[in-house]
């Protein structure tokens, strides 16, 4: 690995003035786990690595309050996972961070590593596209919102500016009964990065968002307010062009070694039936 | 042309014993672990996550020693695989993977050890499918998996009260 230097804020505006002072030579470390493996292979090479864990805003904590839930940057998935609050309210998320690479993988990967890394496979993309979440970001400007849609801009790339960091991410609590999952498809089980990753809501409404990912340049959330998709009483072809209209804007890369555009596509109208019969069962049970 | 390594103090306590020490900050825990410290167990293998043969426990909890840095250690406790062993004699967990056959060429089992010692701290009882899940990020090119999850579930099982119903989901692995 090439040398750089180490910087470990205990603040945040001490945090964001090293970030500001050192433009594209400083690069924030959260968990590490995709990070160190391109500090190695050379496809990232900063003068600085600037560690955010020890920084109080962004420490590990999930809280809830004013309708909301919000899971700090560097919230591991471990926890995110074995979460009561988490596994209640926000099954798809719970279920997206306990599939995430390993036990070793997920005691380090953060939520906000995650969603900065940017990776159209990225397992918490989808129920973060579904539940709505607000990226809460800091910067030399201040704090805003970015909503999770505006975030990820293509593989590799967010909507965020230079200097700033992600502190934290607010899930709004679904209200009434609602139903929700994640599902996706891997080569094999263990630590393998999803061919398709799928997410489904249905809410008490009868509105149904459905995201996806892994199968073009960002995931991607496609919103049902008709009804029809949660409806047990419209007819099957009705759904089934609802579902075709959200599955036609995907692009997987043919230069993925994972699988082959054809398998994705096919494979993502499969899940999103199974993901959309899952939601409403749960809904139902709710 | 490589600039001069940017040194840092750290201080590690590793297997109940205090290091203070310097670290370049681009050395990984691997790195420093198996250089400067000579704890050889936890292997250099896939580098980037995948295999396990690294793995060790930082502050409670097993990480791949090739993804973090040494200097993101800071202050934390670890255990290694050197560490399990108390008194020149083996844990349990350790003399399962002999009496099971869990170790054949023997590179893996370190970091296979460990994260099976982690389980079951987290999990005294776990279940086949706990088990599998709990060792999924440790690769094994022998392919020893039955007998290392043999090994577990009967540590498990010699260790006191099993959770109801967990013996006969553990009966599979007697042979």
């Amino acid at each position: 690995m090439r040398s750089f230097t180490y910087e470990r804020p205990a603040t945040l505006a001490e945090a964001l003035s090293i970030l500001g002072s050192n433009g594209h030579d400083a690069r924030p470390l959260a968990g590490g786990t995709d990070l160190i493996i391109r500090l190695r292979d050379g496809t990232v090479r900063p003068a600085m690595v600037v560690d955010v864990k020890r920084i109080p805003e962004l420490s590990p904590e999930i809280s809830e309050a004013a309708g909301r839930l919000t899971i700090s940057a560097t919230t591991v998935m471990t926890d995110i996972a074995a979460d009561e609050r988490v596994r209640r309210h926000f099954r798809a998320l719970a279920e997206a961070a306990i599939v995430v690479g390993s036990v070793q993988i997920r005691n380090r990967a953060t939520l906000g590593g995650n969603i900065c890394n940017a990776s159209p496979a990225a397992d918490t993309a989808p129920p973060l596209l579904v539940y709505g979440a607000d990226v809460v970001v800091a910067g030399p400007d201040g704090t805003r919102r970015i909503q999770i849609t505006e975030f990820f801009v293509r593989s590799g790339v967010t909507a965020l500016r230079d200097g700033e960091l992600v502190v934290s991410i607010d899930l709004p609590s679904p209200a009434g009964r609602t139903g929700s999952v994640q599902l996706r498809r891997t080569r094999r089980r263990g630590h393998d990065l999803a061919a398709v990753t799928m997410s489904c809501l249905v809410d008490e409404a009868g509105v149904t968002r459905v995201a996806y990912g892994s199968v073009g340049p960002r995931p991607v959330l496609f919103v049902d307010e008709t009804g029809t998709l949660a409806d047990p009483r419209a007819g099957a072809d009705a759904k089934a062009a609802i579902l075709e209209g959200m599955f036609a804007p995907a692009s997987p890369s043919p230069q993925s070694m994972r699988s082959s555009p054809e398998y994705r596509l096919a494979m993502l109208r499969v899940l999103g039936r199974r993901a959309l019969a899952i939601a409403l069962e749960r809904r139902a049970q709710a | 042309m490589t600039q001069p390594a940017h040194l840092l103090p750290v201080t590690l306590t590793v297997n109940r014993r205090v290091r203070e020490f310097e670290v370049a900050a681009h050395h990984t825990l691997l790195d420093v672990l198996r250089d400067d410290l000579a704890l050889t167990g936890a292997k250099e293998c896939c580098l980037v996550g995948e295999c396990g043969a690294c793995t060790v426990i930082v502050g409670g909890r097993t990480v791949d020693a090739c993804l973090m840095l040494a200097i993101e250690a800071d202050g934390s406790q670890l255990t290694t695989i050197e560490g399990l062993a108390e008194g020149g004699r083996l844990s349990a967990i350790q003399g399962a993977f002999l009496d099971h056959g869990g170790v054949q060429c023997g590179f893996c089992i370190p970091g296979q050890v460990i994260s099976a010692h982690a389980l079951l701290e987290a999990n005294p009882h776990p279940t086949r499918a706990e088990v599998d899940e709990g060792i999924a990020g440790n690769l094994c090119r022998c392919g020893c998996y039955e007998q290392i999850a043999e090994a577990i579930l009967a540590t498990a099982r010699a260790s006191g009260t099993a959770k109801p119903g967990a013996a006969e989901i553990a009966a599979p692995g007697e042979r």
